[in-house]
C-alpha cells in the first residue's frame, strides 16, 4: 500500500529492463523517494566513481505519498552521484511525472551502466521499453515532450527529459519534466546525459492505494485545511509564489547581489512578485498569467508567465510568445539580483530557455554574476569571452550567455562549467559563490546567519532547501529567531535538515512545511503506508538519512575542510542593511553543530552515533 | 432545484484533486486515468481546464444505447446501470463531447453520476473551479461580475 513495491532496473549497457521487488525493509527505515533512493545507491555505487562515467547510477524515484491525494502528493527525485560537487546529488521535482510513473506502478526507476546509441525509456503501465533516441538528439525539452508524445499518439504521457545542456554536459544541466518542472540542481541533468539517456516517458492508468482510506481521508482533508488557512501557504504563494520573498529578502539586507558585492539590490522591485503583476506590453496583460499547481497541490505557488512580444529578446522569435513557467524567487533572483540586471522580460526570457533547454537557473546566474565580477576586473576580456561585454546589468549579456551555455558555444562552454571552475580557471577562486562546487541561492549569510551553516554542511553543495531556516529567522515559522544572530542556530538547522530530509522522502513538497509540522505529516505518511510512522519516527528516518548521505560525501574524498563558505561571506562585511558591518559567523557555529550531530571535530559520525540510527 | 457542476477554467490551477477525488470516490483507489472528471492544460494559453458531463437534457448516449442501460434520476442525472451495459461502446460515440468512456477492466462504461448529488470532485477543489450549484442559477456570478464591470465603465462617463 502507498508504495507498489516495484522497482524498475534498466540497464542501458545491455539493454534490459527488468521488474525487481523493493525492499520493503529499507522502506521501512527510508522511506522513499530521496532517503529509500539514496539507500540503493550507497549500496550499489562507489563513492569514488566518475559523476560522467558508466558506473555511476542515476535514480528516479517517489515517495508512499506521491499519486495519493495528500496536498502536493505528486513529487519524485533524482539521486546520483553529482558532477557539479561530487557529492551525492539529489534534486526534487514536482509537475504530473511522478505521480503518472506510481500510476504506471512502480516506485522507481534505477538507471544503470551507458547506451552505446541516444534512447529514451518509454514505461506505460507495466510495459517498458526502450527506444532509439537518434532523432531527439540536439532537440530541446519542449520539443523532445512535443515529439514523444506524438510518436506514441498519446498527449497523456509525462515527459522528463533533458534538453541540449545535458547532451553537453553542463555540469549544472537539469532534468526537465512537464516543460518546466524540474529536478534542477547539481547537474543530474549531466548524468543523463553521460548515459546517452535523452527522455523516460510515462504513462499509468492504475491506480494508487493506501493502507487505512477512511484515516488517510481524514489526515489529509485536516492538512488541507491547515494549508489553506496559512498566511504563506494559504495566501502568499498562491498570489505572489516564491516571487514573494523578492522584497523580502532585499528589505532583510539577505539578497546576494552582483556576485555578492552587494546585500540589497536596488532593482529588487522590478524583478519582484509585484512587479510580474504589473500590466505590462500592448496588450495589457501582466507577466503573470496564471497560477499552477502541480499535482495534487492545493498551494499552487507555480507562475505561468509570457514575454512582452515587443521585448527585444522575441520581438523578432513569435516562437517564444506563448504562456509557460514563469519566474520563481530562486530563478529571478538568479538571473537578476545575482547579475545585477533588473529587466523582467530579460529574466522571463533566461527563464524561458533555461527550462527550454535544461539549465539550472540559480547556477547559471550566479555563474555569470560571477563572470561578470571577472570581467569587470579585467581579468576575463572580449578576446576570452568572444566578445561577450560580461558587464553587470547588461540584460543583452545575460540573455547572449543563456543561450550559449546550453549549446556550449563560445564562451558559453565555459560557463557550463560552473562558477567553482571558471574561477579557479581564471586564478580568482575566491571569486566564486559556491560550496563543494555548488552555487549558492538567494539568501546571503551574512544577512541570514542560520543559512551559511546550512551552505557549508547541505550534503549536495550549497543550496537552500536542505534546512531553510529562512523560514524562522526572517519568516518566524514556526518561532522567530534573530537572522543576525549565531546562537541556537546549529540545533534550528538541524532539525530543520533532519525534518526535511523526511519530507523530502514522503512524496509532499517541502513548501507545505510553512504550514505544517512533522506533526501534521505523520498522520497522513502513517495512514497511508504499513508500519508506525509518528512525528519523532520520521525525524529519527530523517537523520539516517543526513547521516547515510554525509557517509557517501566522506566516502567520496570530502572532509571537514569542504563544509566552507566562500572567502567573501567570512571576510567582506555587509555594506548596507540591518547586517551592515557582519560577516557570516559560521566559524561560531559549526563546531556546535558537529557536537550536535553526533560527529567528530573532522565531521565524520561516530560509531555511536551510526548504530544509534542503525547504520 | 435542480443542481449541476458549474466549471471556472480561470480558477482552476491544474491540480488535479477533482480527477483523486472522482477516481477515489468511484474506484476505491487514486487513480486519474478512471476519473469522470478529466482537467485539459492549455499550456501555451495558460488555461487550465476541467471537463466532465453536463447532464444533457434529451441525452445523446441515453437516447443511443440499444439496451436502455443509461437512465435519469430525479435531478436529471443520467445513471449507466452497469447490469444493463453490455459495453457496446455505442454511447461513446453518439457523446458529443466525449465524456462517456469505455472501462476496458469493467468492460462498461464510465461517466459523472453526480456522486449522487454530493460531487467529490466539487469538494475537493480548492480554489472553487468546480462548485455545485442551482442549474437555474449557474450564471449569477459571471453576470455579477460583469454588471460591476458593466457599472465601473457607466460611471466612468
Amino acid at each position: 500500500m502507498a508504495w507498489t513495491r516495484q522497482i524498475l532496473r534498466v540497464n542501458l549497457t545491455n539493454g534490459t529492463c527488468t521488474p525487481e521487488s523493493l525492499n520493503m525493509d529499507w522502506a521501512d527505515k527510508y522511506l522513499g523517494q530521496r532517503g529509500l533512493a539514496s539507500r540503493y545507491l550507497v549500496e550499489e555505487v562507489d563513492p569514488k566513481v566518475d559523476p560522467l562515467g558508466p558506473d555511476n547510477k542515476i535514480i528516479f524515484a517517489t515517495g508512499p505519498l506521491t499519486g495519493t491525494c495528500a496536498s502536493t502528493g505528486g513529487r519524485y527525485s533524482v539521486i546520483t552521484k553529482g558532477p557539479l560537487t561530487g557529492a551525492i546529488a539529489c534534486s526534487n521535482s514536482g509537475g504530473y511525472w511522478g505521480a503518472e510513473l506510481k500510476f504506471a506502478g512502480w516506485d522507481m526507476i534505477i538507471f544503470e551502466g551507458k547506451s552505446a546509441n541516444p534512447v529514451y525509456l518509454s514505461v506505460i503501465d507495466d510495459k517498458a521499453t526502450l527506444h532509439d533516441a537518434s532523432d531527439l538528439v540536439g532537440k530541446s525539452v519542449w520539443e523532445t515532450d512535443a515529439a514523444i508524445k506524438s510518436a506514441h499518439q498519446d498527449p497523456m504521457m509525462h515527459v522528463s527529459t533533458i534538453g541540449v545542456a545535458g547532451e553537453n554536459a553542463v555540469l549544472y544541466a537539469c532534468i526537465v519534466n512537464d516543460l518546466h518542472r524540474a529536478a534542477g540542481r547539481s547537474g543530474v541533468g549531466a548524468v543523463m546525459g553521460s548515459k546517452n539517456l535523452k527522455a523516460v516517458a510515462v504513462r499509468g492508468t492504475g491506480g494508487v492505494a493506501v493502507n487505512d482510506p477512511v484515516t488517510f481521508l481524514a489526515a489529509t482533508a485536516a492538512g488541507k485545511k491547515t494549508l489553506a488557512e496559512n498566511a504563506v501557504t494559504g495566501e502568499g504563494l498562491p498570489t505572489y509564489g516564491t516571487q514573494v520573498l523578492m522584497n523580502v529578502i532585499n528589505e532583510a539586507g539577505a539578497l546576494p547581489t552582483r556576485n555578492s558585492r552587494d546585500i540589497q539590490f536596488e532593482g529588487a522591485h522590478d524583478i519582484s512578485a509585484e512587479a510580474m503583476a504589473e500590466p505590462s506590453g500592448k496588450d495589457g496583460k501582466p507577466n503573470l498569467l496564471a497560477n499552477q499547481g502541480c499535482f495534487a497541490c492545493t498551494i499552487a505557488c507555480g507562475r505561468i508567465s509570457k514575454i512582452n512580444e515587443e521585448h527585444y529578446t522575441v520581438v523578432n522569435k513569435p516562437e517564444y510568445w506563448h504562456a509557460s513557467g514563469g519566474l520563481e524567487y530562486e530563478a529571478a533572483w538568479a538571473l537578476g539580483a545575482a547579475t545585477g540586471v533588473k529587466d523582467l522580460d530579460a529574466l522571463t526570457y533566461a527563464n524561458f530557455i533555461c527550462n527550454e533547454q535544461g539549465i539550472d537557473p540559480i547556477s547559471f546566474g550566479s555563474t555569470v554574476g560571477a563572470a561578470m565580477e571577472l570581467y569587470e576586473e579585467g581579468v576575463i576580456n572580449n578576446e576570452i569571452t568572444g566578445g561577450l561585454e560580461l558587464k553587470f546589468g547588461s540584460a543583452e549579456a545575460l540573455t547572449t550567455a543563456v543561450e550559449l551555455t546550453g549549446k556550449a558555444e563560445g564562451f558559453g562552454r565555459e560557463l557550463g562549467q560552473g562558477s567553482a571552475r571558471l574561477c579557479a580557471k581564471y586564478g580568482r577562486p575566491e571569486l566564486s559563490q559556491t560550496v563543494k562546487g555548488q552555487e549558492f541561492p538567494a539568501y546571503d549569510p551574512r544577512g541570514i546567519q542560520g543559512m551559511g551553516l546550512t551552505y557549508a554542511t547541505s550534503n549536495r553543495g550549497a543550496c537552500h532547501l536542505r534546512s531553510y531556516t529562512v523560514a524562522s529567522e526572517i519568516l518566524g515559522i514556526p518561532e522567530k529567531t534573530d537572522p543576525l544572530a549565531t546562537d541556537g542556530k546549529a540545533g534550528l538547522v538541524k532539525a530543520f535538515q533532519d525534518a526535511t530530509a523526511a519530507v523530502d522522502s514522503s512524496g509532499l513538497c517541502l513548501f507545505t512545511t510553512f504550514a505544517w509540522t512533522l506533526e501534521d505529516i505523520a498522520p497522513q505518511v502513517d495512514a497511508a503506508c504499513e508500519g508506525n510512522w509518528s512525528p519523532d519516527s520520521l525525524l529519527e528516518c530523517g537523520e539516517r538519512i543526513w547521516n547515510l548521505e554525509r557517509q557517501f560525501n566522506n566516502q567520496a574524498g570530502f572532509t571537514a575542510a569542504d563544509d566552507k563558505l566562500p572567502e567573501r561571506l567570512m571576510k567582506d562585511a555587509a555594506k548596507t542593511g540591518p547586517a551592515e558591518g557582519l560577516v557570516s559567523g559560521l566559524d561560531k557555529m559549526l563546531p556546535e553543530y558537529y557536537e550536535l550531530r553526533g560527529w567528530t571535530n573532522e565531521g565524520v559520525p561516530t560509531n555511536e552515533t551510526l548504530s544509534r540510527l542503525g547504520l | 432545484m435542480q443542481r449541476a457542476l458549474v466549471i471556472d477554467p480561470g480558477k482552476c490551477t491544474g491540480c488535479k484533486q477533482c480527477e483523486l477525488a472522482c477516481s477515489y470516490e468511484k474506484e476505491g483507489v487514486f487513480n486519474p486515468a478512471k476519473s469522470r472528471i478529466r482537467v485539459f492544460d492549455f499550456h501555451q494559453n495558460a488555461r487550465f481546464v476541467p471537463y466532465t458531463c453536463t447532464q444533457c437534457d434529451e441525452a445523446w448516449c441515453q437516447q443511443a444505447c440499444p439496451t436502455n442501460a443509461i437512465t435519469t434520476d430525479a435531478f436529471g442525472v443520467k445513471n449507466v446501470n452497469d447490469s444493463l451495459c453490455v459495453g457496446c461502446k455505442v454511447c461513446t460515440i453518439a457523446c458529443p463531447f466525449g465524456t462517456v468512456n469505455y472501462n476496458a477492466t469493467t468492460g462498461k462504461v464510465i461517466k459523472c453520476d453526480m456522486c449522487g448529488g454530493d460531487p467529490a470532485c466539487a469538494k475537493a477543489c480548492p480554489t472553487d473551479a468546480i462548485v455545485y450549484t442551482d442549474v437555474e442559477q449557474a450564471g449569477y456570478d459571471k453576470m455579477a461580475a460583469w454588471a460591476k464591470r458593466t457599472d465601473a465603465g457607466a460611471q466612468a462617463n
